[in-house]
């Protein structure tokens, strides 16, 4: 078990009569998230790294990560996520994954393909790496290519997917669904399947990041939603008639909830990202906030998880407003997003407006009205590269 | 239909079978995942090998621990458990 005696005031014990108030009970950071780069050759506009990602500080040395892996393995994490950015631009992956697991994680590359080779996925392999999620765009190349902002995305991708499972990785296929591309999800799970993916996330994008910014532009219709998950659950039934192993994953967009989602089994509970400078994070959307987060080159894993100001701001119900502090839900979804309570209503602590009880709930409503009638093309979309970012980041 | 002991269970390519020594317990880890194991799970999960069969697996459990009778069905239960999950394959 963790050593939680250091979240202890030292005088608690020189002056018994102070009576502190009860600490939330903290669960184990068992999901490690490292984004080793926001550095990425690609330009999608559903990013969810921040929006002003270029002028972020210098990235963690390779030593600096394997002291993030280390003490984070001590205190329990199990899993961690090699993500970005593009992690392949990191000339020393193939370091960091026998590192991880040589510790003990089940390691995962989380890439866009670009960059992927054979020669790179038996190295990878040889390091130790158990599974790697590959991300597309679209089903088909055009589409693919275009929201991608690159020409030869799509073909390969379609090559290092067939590379992946040719050396025996297990293999997660991310589709991050929108307007428009969500009425293709057929030709989507057709493809997954003949890739022989063993899971399929068909992710519904969620609006943070560049997401956030584009999402007039992204946001699919009530009737797209329902039939693309209406044609899921057939293509289910059909995978499950033939004993089929591959698993599809449908993530509905939160903008079509009435109820929020239980964000992260709750903030600082489980998930621990650590971005490309070092922030660490309770969740990945979670920098853009007012919060000051601490830093794995000024801070131990231990104290970050259970001391640092950061990750103790919205644990336990204390600091819940209503109508989430008399909620009978509250232990269920803990007021949802705090990420998306701050960007749609200013104040992190606020009821995510998907709520219904949420007095912003309005703006949801509004969202989905817009979608109705949105004109957008992917070409005026705002693409997530260099040139946007610093313009963001001025204005 | 009656389950066939002579079978071999495998972890599916890509599930791991380990101690996790800050949650006291086994689990299974695969892709973006993890299962925590009861103990009975934890014993069974142990023996499989992809070399033992699952007549070998419930002997050598009887042995571990004498005098439960119906330990042969919650091997076996446990076997169709993980097929039907996809965790384990069967040959």
């Amino acid at each position: 078990m963790p050593n939680t005696g250091s979240s202890l005031p030292e005088s608690s014990l020189a002056a018994p009569a102070i009576k502190m108030p009860p600490k939330p009970e903290v669960g184990l950071p068992l999901w490690l998230l490292a984004e080793l780069t926001y550095r990425c050759p690609l330009q999608c506009p559903y990013c969810s790294n921040p929006l002003d990602f270029a002028k972020q500080g210098q990235e963690l040395t390779t030593e600096q990560w394997f002291k993030v892996m280390r003490e984070a393995r001590q205190m329990g994490a199990a899993q961690i996520g090699f993500s970005g950015g593009e992690p392949l631009v990191r000339q020393d992956l193939a370091e960091l994954i026998a590192e991880a697991r040589r510790l003990g994680y089940y390691t995962n590359l989380i890439t866009s393909g670009i960059g992927l080779t054979e020669q790179k996925i038996i190295d990878f392999k040889e390091a130790g790496l158990d599974h790697i999620q590959i991300s597309f765009q679209a089903s088909d190349e055009q589409v693919n290519n275009m929201l991608a902002g690159s020409k030869k995305a799509f073909a390969q991708k379609l090559e290092m997917a067939r590379a992946v499972k040719k050396h025996g990785y297990p293999m997660v296929l991310n589709f991050v669904t929108h307007r428009h591309n969500i009425d293709k999800i057929d030709k989507i799970i057709e493809l997954c399947i003949a890739l022989e993916a063993d899971f399929v996330e068909l992710a519904t994008c969620q609006f943070y990041g560049w997401a956030h910014l584009n999402r007039e532009g992204l946001l699919p219709t009530k009737d797209q939603l329902v039939r693309a998950e209406r044609v899921t659950n057939e293509y289910r039934d059909k995978l499950a008639a033939e004993n089929h192993p591959c698993k599809l994953i449908f993530v509905t967009p939160d903008y079509y909830e009435e109820r929020p989602k239980a964000c992260m089994n709750g903030w600082g509970n489980i998930f621990l990202t650590v971005t490309p400078d070092g922030t660490a994070l309770p969740c990945h959307g979670a920098r853009q906030m007012p919060v000051e987060f601490p830093n794995v080159r000024e801070h131990t894993m231990q104290h970050i998880w259970y001391d640092s100001f950061g990750f103790n701001r919205y644990r336990g119900y204390d600091w819940m407003p209503e109508p989430c502090r008399s909620c009978d839900e509250k232990e269920k979804d803990f007021g949802g997003c705090r990420c998306q309570a701050f960007m749609l209503t200013g104040d992190a602590a606020n009821a995510d407006p998907v709520c219904s009880k949420s007095p912003h709930h309005g703006m949801i409503v509004q969202a989905r009205e817009e979608a109705e009638y949105a004109t957008q093309t992917i070409e005026q979309l705002a693409f997530r590269n260099d040139r946007n970012s610093r313009l963001i980041a001025k204005s | 239909m009656s389950f066939d002991r002579q079978q071999t269970p495998s972890w599916r390519r890509g599930y791991r079978f380990q101690f996790e020594p800050a949650q006291n317990g086994h689990v299974l880890l695969y892709p973006e995942g993890m299962i925590k194991l009861n103990e009975s799970a934890s014993a069974i999960g142990g023996l499989i090998d992809g070399q033992r069969n699952v007549a070998a697996i419930i002997e050598a459990l009887s042995e571990q621990f004498p005098g439960f009778p119906e330990l042969g069905a919650d091997v076996e239960q446990f076997m169709e458990v993980a097929r039907a999950e996809h965790w384990i394959e069967l040959a």
